[in-house]
């Protein structure tokens, strides 16, 4: 393994987070403030418990879910683009790094910088709502999963696009319907029996459903459910990623 | 001399059908310095490409130190150093950080006292805390050129390096060229600029429409291709040359005013002394006399148009 030259990848992606610290925070933590006052406070009020939870409490889990995924996306999505964009691509491609340890240099680097976004809205939410996690392990477990698997999917994503327009597009397109529709704020159970049934196509759902019930024990699916489809989807893009860099597609063709 | 990379019936059609390369073979000679010549879009930005791992070749082998580029690429690409055409650089980043992070990314512990070495020898220790973005396009080049070799590689690819430079900056980088050279650096750039090869090179490759025309030992190609030209300015113009001298090959020009004897260095038909004899016999004077030889630019442009 060249341990030095995934280091180096690493780092320099974490650099580029560190300079702009201030816009990558406040974003997230404003909107998450934002959907906290909307959703929370002004119809939060008006909305019963879930299962014995307050609706406010609820909504937590969701919330971090939906950040750390389009916060992975986006994140190695442009860490991967932009160097085949602006050409320095043609250093990662000639040094002896493998297919793996660029993964885990670009992908590490993403899902940390996820993971650090996700941990600050979880302190936020303390200002907002009370909330206790019933399961840290799991949580930490879904998170990192969760994390590495978005960044996995945004780095596919990072190397199919072939201009900025496409980078925007599959958040856009997909992941906010995605990421809307599978239970982050409300528990799929309410749903009539054909969108309940279409729901279980959507693997945000599991996502978010492992991670809350890690937080109260309220799911949408057994837990062990959650955790299979998550540890699937994180092989499928796996190995579309090793498929990419054995074909060399749109890296060396 | 043993050979350092072996190129074996290389070729690459690109996924938009372009054939970029037809069955290449080369041998690149340990501690030489190779020029690849060629117009745009002959194939060599492809070929090096190739053998540095950016792009996937179709069909052929490529050896580096006797290892296979695809399957050891491990070792081959650590004994590479690659300076691409275009300026591509993290513009935000600082001279020695981008320089450090080319070393760790070939795999290498930190050496902090090498780095300072290459920076001073390139001119670039005085900037080395200046972001990229600041520096003039020859300095970049510079910065290029010190992470091809942040990693201690034996052989150097140079594409197109003094492409938009200027003439102080090229022969500064052909003092460098040269000083890795004697260190035992092997060296291939690419250029289209002959003086360039004519300059620098020990062997000169000519590639054209993705076909090595030819590699030869740079001299050796200059005699044997080149052209001589031996030109006498005449006292009186001639209207027209007399059918004696014709025999010996030679032309009127400039309006009667030069006579003109063009021969191949190695093989002229008459000697110089023949040929002056005769006009002496003739009774034909002149009042000066200058002899020219073909260059590379001659004799590339004579092979490229076949």
């Amino acid at each position: 393994m060249n341990w030095y030259g995934i280091w180096a990848i690493y780092r320099y992606e974490m650099a580029r987070f560190f300079r702009t610290l201030g816009q990558s925070l406040v974003s997230p933590v404003i909107s998450t403030v934002l959907y906290f006052v909307v959703f929370g406070a002004a119809i939060g009020s008006r909305i019963q418990d879930v299962s014995g939870v307050s609706y406010g409490a609820f909504i937590v889990p969701g919330l971090i879910m939906l950040s750390l995924l389009t916060q992975s996306i986006s994140n190695a999505s442009f860490g991967i683009y932009f160097p085949r964009f602006s050409g320095t691509i043609y250093e990662y491609l000639a040094a002896p790094v493998s297919a793996l340890e660029m993964v885990l240099g670009f992908v590490g680097a993403a899902a940390t910088k996820s993971i650090f976004i996700g941990l600050v809205i979880l302190a936020t939410s303390a200002f907002f709502v009370p909330f206790h996690v019933a399961h840290p392990l799991w949580m930490a477990l879904f998170l990192l999963l969760t994390a590495i698997t978005f960044s996995l999917f945004g780095f596919i994503i990072g190397l199919w696009a072939d201009g900025f327009e496409k980078l925007q597009i599959i958040p856009l397109l997909i992941m906010t319907p995605l990421t809307f529709l599978g239970g982050s704020f409300y528990p799929i159970s309410i749903l009539p029996p054909f969108w309940h049934t279409v729901s279980l196509f959507n693997p945000v759902v599991y996502l978010v459903s492992g991670f809350r019930w890690s937080f109260n024990e309220v799911a949408d699916v057994h837990v062990g459910v959650s955790l299979a489809m998550t540890l699937f989807f994180l092989g499928l893009c796996l190995a579309i990623v090793q498929w990419m860099f054995n074909t060399g597609y749109r890296l060396k063709n | 001399m043993p050979s350092i990379i072996s190129i074996r019936g290389v070729s690459k059609t690109y996924a938009s059908g372009l054939t970029a390369l037809k069955s290449v073979n080369l041998d690149i000679h340990q501690g030489e310095i190779l020029a690849l010549l060629g117009p745009n879009g002959a194939g060599k930005t492809t070929l090096i490409s190739i053998v540095c791992g950016i792009v996937n070749k179709s069909t052929g082998s490529v050896l580096v130190d006797g290892h296979d580029n695809v399957s050891d690429y491990r070792i081959t690409r650590r004994l590479i150093g690659l300076v691409p055409q275009e300026l591509h650089l993290s513009i935000f980043e600082k001279v020695w950080d981008t320089v450090r992070f080319s070393r760790q990314l070939y795999g290498k512990p930190h050496d902090d006292a090498y780095l300072e070495k290459i920076l001073k020898q390139l001119s670039l220790w005085e900037k080395k805390d200046a972001k990229i973005m600041t520096l003039s396009g020859g300095m970049k080049r510079r910065v290029l050129i010190a992470k091809a070799l942040a990693h201690e590689p034996r052989i150097l690819f140079l594409d197109e390096p003094s492409a938009g430079v200027d003439v102080e900056l090229r022969q500064d980088m052909w003092r460098v060229v040269r000083a890795l050279r004697d260190t035992g650096v092997t060296i291939i750039l690419t250029t289209h600029y002959i003086e360039e090869a004519e300059d620098l090179a020990d062997r000169v490759g000519v590639i054209n429409k993705g076909e090595l025309i030819l590699v030869e030992d740079k001299h050796a190609l200059m005699d044997k291709l080149g052209q001589k030209q031996l030109t006498l300015e005449l006292l009186k113009p001639l209207a027209k040359l007399p059918r004696k001298l014709a025999a010996y090959g030679l032309e009127l020009a400039a309006q009667g005013k030069e006579l003109v004897y063009r021969y191949d260095a190695r093989n002229a038909r008459h000697s110089m002394a023949e040929v002056l004899q005769a006009l002496s016999a003739a009774k034909i004077a002149f009042g000066d006399l200058r002899t020219e030889q073909s260059t590379l630019e001659d004799i590339f442009m004579g092979l490229v148009k076949r």
